[in-house]
């Protein structure tokens, strides 16, 4: 093989990793702007995807298609409840304490995803074989396709319903001013819950989606997590197409890096580039700064 | 009785001599070792606590300056047998200058920017601590640290260790209520309110904030010195990421802004894990589910949350009569 094959080949991988970075980031995003919570516990919807699928596909025989909306289902009412019973009681809560809660959270997920279904390293079958297909130099699996397809349909699918349906503009209503949206009538707590329904089932998706590629346990949850985050850090919280690049971005730079200098140090790779950017551009690489008011 | 408690010297002294009378108590046992242990939590959760609890910026990164501590004692004892205490001294100071220096740029970020920035810093040591293995001996770690000693006295047992750790960690927290009920405290705590306030009374915001960096990556160096070389030996999977998140939930838990909450929170979640025990792989479990419960019922901390508690126990009776 020689360089330029070599070359399209960790940058199709780093965009099909670069695509589950900006599902899990976009996730992030839209809890973060109805809720202003950076939450934690969103990398622990990316392993109850995978490990729910596994869980039904594997143990209880049920087919592949099934046990995906099976377990999105599982992870969106986990993140319903996960809100229902720690975020929406407390009042006034500093965003200290939210962030401790929601990492209390995450390991109280990855605890019971431990006890449940064991600390064993799962596998998925792939979606549709594993014949390769050749693209111009690079072997592209089936799977990469389905990454890049159910990635794309998601992306798409929340664009639309942010700007055309009344919910999606009621909660954007309330990432600008939840005191302005409470007062035209807009249930500011119902819009928290969709948030993190829409999060957690988008975060089960990018655990589903991945887990044929790269296995899946019970503790995959937490280096997801915090690359989606990244992203989203990358695309200055915006939950559209800056997280969806900043994913791309981090996903290819990483798989570049990780390819051309050193395997060992792919997740330093990750952080190093978010620690640039954020020292460089902190309001995101595509984003105009503001200023702070006092 | 109460306004003797109310002076900060009182209750220093009292602090203490409950410290140093403990081992007596625990007669050598297991729970000594742990008490060591608490020691040194101690020492990490009130170096965090200037940071977080008064000058209000959080960092998620606090096991890299433990871990760095910890990795360059052992190497230069054990690898290239440099003598303890002036390789402490020498470490602990190159990680204050590594924090001053990385201090700039991080800490001009504010709120979760800030915490992802110094989570990145964290897992970037992390990852380097894993896989620079000719220098660390990577995911297997280090062996070989000897114990610190004064002559011929070696500090080879828990009790040794435990007056010198716990002798450290008493001098830091007297260090500490001295800093925080002096101008810089107030200064510091002017920051935690508002930058903008601070800097228009006078104050040099960002130089204070990254000097307090330093100092809490100072003594979080410290106690990684202590630490390699009371186990006398060290692995990364010690410094992690989830340990910087049980040190912030140290200083949670016990009281933001307060030296001796630390101390509490420390504590706890020292014993949490042992007392958990008897729950074996439920523990995980208990665990979190107690994070979520004591940020919800007691958002002061212990600290806070456990007088408040009695006296809503106390006045309960009372109020029962009142209704009727």
């Amino acid at each position: 093989m020689n360089l330029g094959q070599q070359l399209a080949q960790y940058i199709l991988s780093g965009l099909s990793t670069g695509a589950i970075y900006a599902l899990i980031g976009v996730g992030f995003a839209i809890i973060h702007n109805a809720t202003g919570i950076i939450n934690f516990a969103q990398g622990e919807f990316v392993m109850l995807g995978g490990m729910a699928t596994f869980f039904f596909f594997s143990a209880l025989k049920v087919p592949l298609v099934l046990a995906v909306a099976l377990a999105t289902g599982v992870s969106t009412m986990a993140g319903i409840v996960f809100e229902r019973l720690a975020i929406r009681p407390l009042k006034n809560a500093t965003p200290i304490n939210l962030v401790i809660i929601t990492i209390g959270g995450s390991i109280l997920i990855r605890g019971i995803a431990m006890l449940l279904w064991g600390k064993d390293t799962h596998s998925l079958p792939t979606f549709s074989g594993d014949e390769p297909i050749m693209l111009g130099g690079a072997t592209v699996m089936p799977q990469h396709l389905w990454i890049f397809a159910v990635t794309l349909v998601v992306i798409v699918c929340s664009k639309l319903f942010f700007s055309h349906t009344i919910s999606g503009k009621a909660m954007r209503a309330c990432s600008y001013n939840r005191r302005a949206a409470g007062l035209v009538g807009i249930d500011v707590r119902r819009m928290v819950l969709f948030s993190f329904a829409i999060s957690s089932a988008m975060g089960s998706m990018a655990g589903i989606i991945i887990a044929p590629l790269t296995m899946t346990s019970y503790d995959v949850g937490v280096m997801l997590g915090l690359k989606g985050f990244c992203a989203a850090i990358i695309g200055g919280m915006s939950s559209g197409l800056g997280t969806v690049f900043g994913g791309l971005i981090l996903g290819v730079l990483e798989a570049l890096g990780a390819g051309l200098f050193s395997s060992g140090y792919k997740d330093a790779i990750a952080f190093i580039i978010l620690l640039l950017i954020l020292f460089i551009r902190p309001q995101g690489l595509f984003r105009r700064g503001e200023s702070e008011r006092v | 009785m109460k306004s003797l408690l109310r002076n900060e010297a009182v209750r220093f002294v009292l602090f203490s001599a409950m410290i140093l009378a403990l081992p007596a108590l625990l007669a050598g046992g297991y729970l000594l070792n742990v008490f060591v242990f608490v020691g040194i939590h101690t020492l990490l959760a009130v170096a965090l606590n200037l940071l977080l609890g008064y000058a209000g910026q959080i960092s998620l990164g606090q096991a890299a300056f433990f871990g760095l501590g910890a990795y360059a004692s052992g190497i230069l004892t054990a690898t290239y047998g440099q003598n303890p205490w002036g390789t402490m001294v020498a470490v602990a100071l190159a990680v204050g200058l590594l924090a001053f220096l990385v201090g700039f740029p991080i800490l001009k970020l504010k709120g979760h920017y800030l915490a992802m920035a110094t989570l990145g810093f964290g897992i970037i040591v992390y990852i380097a601590l894993n896989e620079a293995v000719d220098l660390t001996g990577g995911p297997s770690g280090l062996p070989g640290i000897p114990n610190l000693s004064l002559g011929s006295y070696v500090f080879d047992s828990d009790l040794k260790n435990y007056y010198l750790i716990w002798g450290v960690t008493l001098a830091t927290i007297l260090l500490s209520l001295n800093l925080v009920n002096s101008r810089i405290g107030r200064g510091l705590r002017a920051i935690h309110d508002s930058e903008v306030a601070a800097r228009v009374m006078g104050i040099r915001v960002r130089l204070l904030k990254v000097q307090i960096f330093a100092l809490s990556a100072v003594i979080s160096s410290i106690a990684g010195s202590l630490y390699a070389h009371t186990m006398t030996f060290v692995s990364p999977t010690s410094f992690g990421f989830n340990f910087s998140v049980e040190l912030v939930t140290m200083v949670i838990i016990g009281g933001l802004g307060s030296i001796y909450g630390s101390f509490l929170g420390a504590a706890l979640l020292t014993l949490l894990p042992e007392m958990l025990r008897a729950f074996q792989d439920y523990d995980i479990v208990v665990y979190g589910f107690l994070l979520i419960a004591m940020t919800m019922f007691m958002p002061g901390g212990l600290v806070r949350g456990v007088p408040e508690l009695a006296r809503r126990l106390l006045a309960r009776p009372q109020k029962g009569k009142a209704d009727a």
